[in-house]
């Protein structure tokens, strides 16, 4: 089991959750953050004061899968995620000590297996 | 505004009129930061800025070419098309009353000019999310001479429409169904936004939606009640008809809705506020206000109908002007010609009171106005389109108008913000408080 963290920019993870769902993805977390990854900092100015933007938007991924679905849930990310751009974001890829699935209490495996509603 | 016929005689400046003028003037000023507010609430958040910034700008560009040329076009005697210029750069407006009025040249000057700037505001709802800035400036000042102030003319100014006894109270003809059509145009000239249909694209913001729909509506008392110029009978009925109409408005868009989704939506309540008032707007001080009501009501339909199929079309008519504005306007321009009471206006009756002719003046307006604004919106978008783009990359659509236009974002947190501090800007010899 692998837990894939991947960050995008956020005008791209509508085209992430569809890309996830046609590889069958059906659990994750995301969460908005912000972050900076040595895209060009922008300066805004309000009033007389210049501010260079050292963050920027981003939204994070966080998908527990179970071996075979690593590798298509990283093409997910990847293919909806890009641009072609400085700031397309990063996928991590950490291995998974323990999942609990809490209604049932079942771990391993079944844990990150969504189940037919 | 018919009422200039009828008035002639009187040549004084009236203190009563011109002190309630003076206060609805600033009442439909306000109008255009709550349609600021309005539409800022119904984009998403990195575009809320730019959107806003629309009607700021109508607020700037409109008021400049207003005084320039565009009230001059409007008001001054010219043929039925157009008017002259001879009040171009505010020749001879005065503290003489206008022609048919009590009040001031220049009072009715600017009441005129807080109608032009709203309703350039209105028909940047076409295009949020997308036009590039520079582009909707250019626009802006040439759409409120080209478009608003010769449909102003035609219904106000002794324009044709007028001359045939087309009744428009407070702007039916100029403001909606010319901002309304005119958005249609923009929208497809423009072109939809790059996820339009794609994905959905939801309003930030819908407390700002209501906020700003209840400042229009407390504004429009100024827009309706301040088109009889004085404060006579016909503001007092227009008055109380800007109260009447939007409730039945907002009353049967709550059945409506629940007949259609089970649920009352508070964008869709925000946005029945704006029908109805835009409804009552050309009918205000000719029509009883029982069948003001009944207006209301009946305005409530197309546009709601509108509305639900609109976002099925590929046409990213974004803020949907052509259903709150130009249908609602329409709506209402038709309705006087049916419902139209000599005995609360003392102008003119409708078919329902024994004058088809009543109808058929009604009718024209209502073809001939949309045919205008649509024809030469499309035409000025096209030609400004061919010297300049009207919009940005995808990616720069992606990032969002407010930091790509503006450099600035609405909802800023100053993390990772860092100050840019320029040798020699910090002025040394001013008195600084020291660090303890």
């Amino acid at each position: 089991m692998k837990l894939v963290i991947g960050i995008v920019r956020p005008d791209k993870a509508n085209d992430v959750l569809e890309a996830l769902y046609r590889a069958e993805v059906r659990g994750f977390s995301l969460s908005r953050v912000q972050g900076h990854g040595g895209e060009l900092e922008r300066v805004e100015t309000y009033r007389g004061t210049r501010v260079k933007m050292g963050l920027a938007e981003k939204v994070r991924f966080e998908i527990a899968v179970s071996e075979e679905f690593v590798q298509p849930t990283i093409d997910a990310l990847c293919e909806a995620g890009q641009t072609g751009e400085v700031g397309d974001g990063k996928i991590f890829v950490v291995p998974l000590e323990r999942v609990v699935r809490i209604r049932t209490g079942e771990t391993g495996h079944g844990a990150v297996t969504p189940v037919a509603p | 505004m018919t009422k200039m016929s009828i008035l002639a005689a009187a040549t004084e400046v009236n203190a009563g009129d011109t002190a309630w003028m003076l206060a609805a003037t600033a009442l439909v000023l306000l109008m255009t930061p709550a349609l600021g507010l309005f539409y800022a609430g119904l984009v998403r958040s990195k575009n809320t800025l730019n959107t806003f910034m629309m009607c700021v700008a109508a607020l700037a560009v409109a008021t400049v070419m207003w005084a320039l040329i565009g009230y001059s076009l409007a008001f001054d005697e010219g043929s039925g098309f157009v008017g002259g210029v001879g009040h171009a750069f505010l020749q001879g407006v005065t503290f003489e009353p206008r022609d048919g009025t009590t009040i001031p040249h220049l009072l009715f000057f600017a009441f005129q000019a807080t109608f032009c700037i709203i309703t350039v505001a209105l028909v940047s709802g076409a295009v949020v999310e997308r036009m590039r800035f520079g582009p909707f400036l250019v626009f802006a000042a040439l759409w409120s001479v080209l478009v608003y102030a010769v449909l102003a003319h035609w219904a106000f100014g002794g324009g044709w429409l007028q001359a045939n006894g087309t009744l428009d109270f407070a702007g039916g003809v100029p403001v909606e169904m010319g901002s309304g059509f005119s958005a249609l145009a923009a929208a497809l000239v423009v072109g939809s936004r790059k996820d339009y249909g794609r994905q959905a694209l939801l309003p930030h913001n819908a407390i700002y939606v209501l906020l700003g729909a209840g400042l229009l509506w407390f504004g429009w008392f100024g827009f309706n009640g301040g088109s009889g110029f004085s404060a006579g009978r016909s503001s007092v009925l227009a008055f109380t008809n800007t109260l009447l109409t939007p409730a039945c408005t907002l009353a049967v868009w709550f059945a409506l809705d629940l007949i259609r989704g089970r649920q009352v939506t508070a964008i869709g309540a925000a946005t029945a506020i704006i029908v109805g008032c835009v409804g009552i707007t050309p009918a205000g001080g000719f029509i009883a206000p029982e069948w003001a009501m009944v207006l209301g009501a009946v305005a409530a339909l197309p546009s709601y109908a509108i509305i639900v199929w609109r976002p099925r079309t590929r046409v990213d008519e974004t803020l949907d002007v052509l259903a709150a504005h130009g249908i609602a306007g329409l709506t209402g321009i038709v309705f006087i010609g049916f419902f139209a009471q000599r005995s609360w206006n003392g102008v003119s009756d409708g078919l329902l009171f024994g004058d088809a002719g009543q109808l058929g003046s009604q009718l024209m307006a209502a073809v001939a106005t949309p045919a205008y604004a649509f024809a030469v919106t499309f035409v000025l978008l096209k030609i400004i389109g061919a010297i300049t783009p009207l919009r940005g990359t995808a990616h720069e659509e992606a990032v969002g108008m407010d930091i790509v236009h503006h450099g600035e974002e609405a909802y800023v947190t100053g993390e990772g913000a860092i100050l840019i501090m320029p040798e020699g800007d910090v002025a040394e010899d001013l008195p600084v408080a020291d660090p303890v």
